[in-house]
């Protein structure tokens, strides 16, 4: 494996929300009580239940509790070993499952207050992601420029599948927002369930789901690029987080010949979408899904054509890799570098 | 390759393909509305006048997304006989077949019985096209091969059809399209695998089709493009159904042909698929063996519309993982993003490699000496 270096940006890692009861604290009389009165259960995502093995490394895993509820484990399995210098937490707790707007806006809010105070307080190398109520726009606007005075709150969190495909023009003012804030966008995977998790429907199991993300960034990609998020928010910056890399390359050669072909359609997408991706869109590293052959590896990254496009993540405690192996074989030196620091401080400008 | 978009095109440029070629995707269209009432029960005529075929999408006629051109097809396709591109079997040959020494050429028909809610409409119109193909295009022209289209949504009338037909020579294989009701692999289509199996057909699965689920999984998108692209996640989704739900391991002989999608994301697919097989197996103890093992073995790969990287070499080291054996060539004809045979193949590639990507392949999967 190639060596990690000190000082790395690990751009997802996930906090988990021991239980709803634990989002009390953080919400008003109005919903304390609804959670209570209604019987409300804990929103766990399918996306990942809690003892599928991809949901945790066996060595990640607790005793008891959910893997990710504890900071003291995160500080032993990856914030020190790792030798980071911050780490970006995006929560995975299932509040864009939640149809009423209302309901959601007041979870989102919680999750947020909750973040900052039980993990952002605690570890002066955390950054936090801003998790959004996509049912109102308008109320996921509020959200970011409430959460957005913390510097410590780095990016937009969203999940790659949700009601609407993201290029949508209802959505651009969260672009506008993340723009103005200098925060990125995260699309991480997994799904609100408000769709169908492929395109040819439901599928029998949770190894099709998980899959299945792959070609949900991909349909992602091509709307953002064709509605055109990106000519009228060139400084907003994307990062899709727990993707896949090795398909990066295959797509954009499709979309770009289809562009070509009918770009008639969609003037205003000015640029190649390889160009567009480039200069606004990023990846997280894991889980890297590519051989572990390195003359494989480097002609993936060739075909990127480009060496920032990737940036470091461990993904914890999802078990993507296993010790210390992070880093594929083959990499070069100074591409662990841009990966590791280079990329994600470009990324990141509320990094410092 | 968009060749409309090219002014002046030479008339034969001296990198035109005058070896025999198979073209593995071509898509014959009616010339009149009611071209198939000859082949169809009156009830079924009075039923299509009254009610239409009622698809899993809202337009009486048409697609959903407004296509770039009329029919999706090349504007230099009409015949002058008149009746849309592809109606036409002399133009098809003067057009297509006889310059590019096309050997082997495998129809595809679209817009017939598959993706429609009236089941046993869907089964009247696919045995009615089955009859057509045999009619209009492979009793007059033998180069030319028909595909067996089945009502996607009923497995057992399904089932039924192809079983009237195996061991018709007019027939090479079993047509399916990647969007329906349900992912592929699903049990529900599990009979028209193992009667293809039995009848020693492929089943080809070409890009399209309607099932009723938004083309992303996060809803519908706004654009033909969106639409166009998002085929190629289809047909991943519904190659990763076929393998997770064991349908490779429960018909080890079956052999499937993956149409009109695309090939780039092959070996990346396998990738993925592979690595959380070795998380996830517990979940899927009927898929016995590494999920890109099956892929290698009983998939095949048409390859229009290639993808286009800025640098052609970078798109043979895909084709290099996915394997020189495993590619059919294919144009589309006469749509309108027609791969030209003459231009696909840049030179440095071994002749052997040639002949299997034009030729060889296709005729060793269907049977054609």
């Amino acid at each position: 494996m190639a060596s990690l270096i000190a000082c790395g940006i690990d751009c997802d890692v996930h906090p988990a929300v021991p239980h709803l009861t634990s989002l009390l604290p953080f919400l008003n009389d109005y919903w304390r009580d609804q959670v209570t009165t209604r019987g409300m259960v804990d929103l766990v995502s399918q996306s990942y239940p809690q003892n599928s093995p991809i949901t945790a490394r066996p060595d990640w895993r607790p005793e008891t509790g959910k893997p990710g509820e504890s900071l003291e484990a995160m500080q032993r399995h990856v914030l020190d070993p790792f030798q980071l210098k911050h780490a970006i937490c995006n929560p995975l707790y299932g509040v864009q499952m939640v149809f009423s707007e209302d309901m959601q806006a007041a979870f989102c809010r919680a999750l947020n207050d909750w973040l900052a105070k039980e993990w952002l307080d605690r570890d002066a190398r955390l950054r936090g992601s801003i998790v959004i109520p996509t049912q109102s726009i308008e109320k996921a606007v509020a959200e970011i420029e409430r959460c957005a005075q913390d510097k410590r709150f780095v990016q937009v969190l969203m999940l790659v599948m949700g009601d609407t495909p993201l290029g949508k023009r209802a959505l651009w003012p969260i672009y506008e927002a993340a723009e103005r804030l200098e925060l990125p966008v995260g699309i991480h995977a997994g799904s609100a369930y408000h769709n169908p998790p492929t395109a040819v429907g439901w599928g029998s199991y949770h190894i099709e789901d998980y899959v299945g993300q792959a070609q949900a960034f991909q349909a992602q990609l091509t709307s953002l690029i064709v509605e055109g998020v990106f000519a009228r928010y060139p400084r907003l910056k994307m990062v899709m987080l727990e993707s896949g890399v090795s398909w990066i390359a295959s797509y954009l050669w499709r979309l770009h010949k289809f562009w070509r072909g009918v770009r008639m359609e969609t003037p205003w997408v000015d640029r190649a979408p390889l160009e567009i991706v480039r200069s606004n869109i990023r990846f997280s590293l894991q889980p890297f899904d590519a051989p572990p052959e390195p003359e494989t590896l480097i002609r993936l990254f060739e075909h990127m054509q480009s060496d920032e496009l990737v940036l470091f993540s461990t993904d914890y405690p999802h078990w993507q890799f296993d010790a210390q192996d992070a880093l594929p074989e083959g990499l070069s030196p100074d591409l662990v570098r841009k990966i590791m620091i280079d990329n994600p401080h470009a990324t990141y400008p509320r990094l410092t | 390759m968009n060749i409309q978009f090219r002014e002046n095109q030479e008339a034969a440029s001296p990198l035109t393909v005058k070896t025999a070629i198979a073209d593995c995707d071509i898509h014959p269209a009616r010339a009149t509305r009611t071209e198939l009432y000859p082949y169809l029960a009156k009830r079924w005529q009075h039923h299509l006048e009254v009610y239409g075929v009622h698809a899993y999408q809202g337009m009486m006629e048409g697609p959903p997304y407004p296509k770039a051109q009329p029919n999706a097809s090349r504007r230099d396709a009409y015949p002058p006989e008149g009746g849309p591109q592809g109606s036409s079997l002399a133009f098809m040959q003067k057009q297509l077949l006889d310059p590019n020494n096309v050997q082997l050429g495998v129809l595809n028909p679209l817009n017939t019985g598959q993706g429609i809610r009236n089941h046993e409409l869907s089964a009247a119109l696919c045995s009615a096209i089955n009859d057509w193909q045999i009619d209009k295009w492979t009793s007059k022209d033998k180069r030319l091969k028909a595909s067996i289209v089945v009502g996607n949504e009923d497995g057992l009338s399904a089932a039924a059809e192809i079983r009237e037909r195996a061991g018709d020579k007019n027939f090479v294989q079993v047509l399916l399209l990647s969007r329906n009701v349900e992912p592929l692999g699903q049990r529900r289509y599990w009979p028209i695998y193992q009667a293809a199996e039995e009848a020693d057909l492929p089943v080809g699965v070409h890009a399209f089709g309607f099932g009723g689920n938004p083309i992303t999984p996060s809803g519908w998108p706004s654009y033909y493009i969106e639409e166009m692209v998002g085929h190629s996640q289809c047909q991943q989704s519904a190659l990763a159904s076929l393998v997770l739900e064991g349908v490779f391991e429960r018909f080890p002989k079956l052999k499937m042909v993956m149409i009109e999608a695309g090939f780039g994301w092959a070996s990346s697919l396998c990738w993925r698929l592979d690595k959380a097989w070795q998380r996830l197996r517990s979940e899927v103890p009927h898929v016995k063996r590494p999920p890109s093992e099956y892929i290698r073995e009983q998939v095949w790969w048409t390859t229009q519309p290639m993808e286009d990287p800025e640098r052609r070499e970078d798109l043979f080291d895909v084709i290099k993982w996915i394997g020189w054996d495993r590619l059919l060539f294919a144009t589309d004809y006469p749509h309108w993003d027609y791969d030209e045979p003459s231009r696909v193949l840049p030179a440095g590639v071994s002749e052997a490699n040639r002949e299997a990507f034009y030729l060889g392949n296709a005729k060793k999967l269907y049977g054609i000496n």
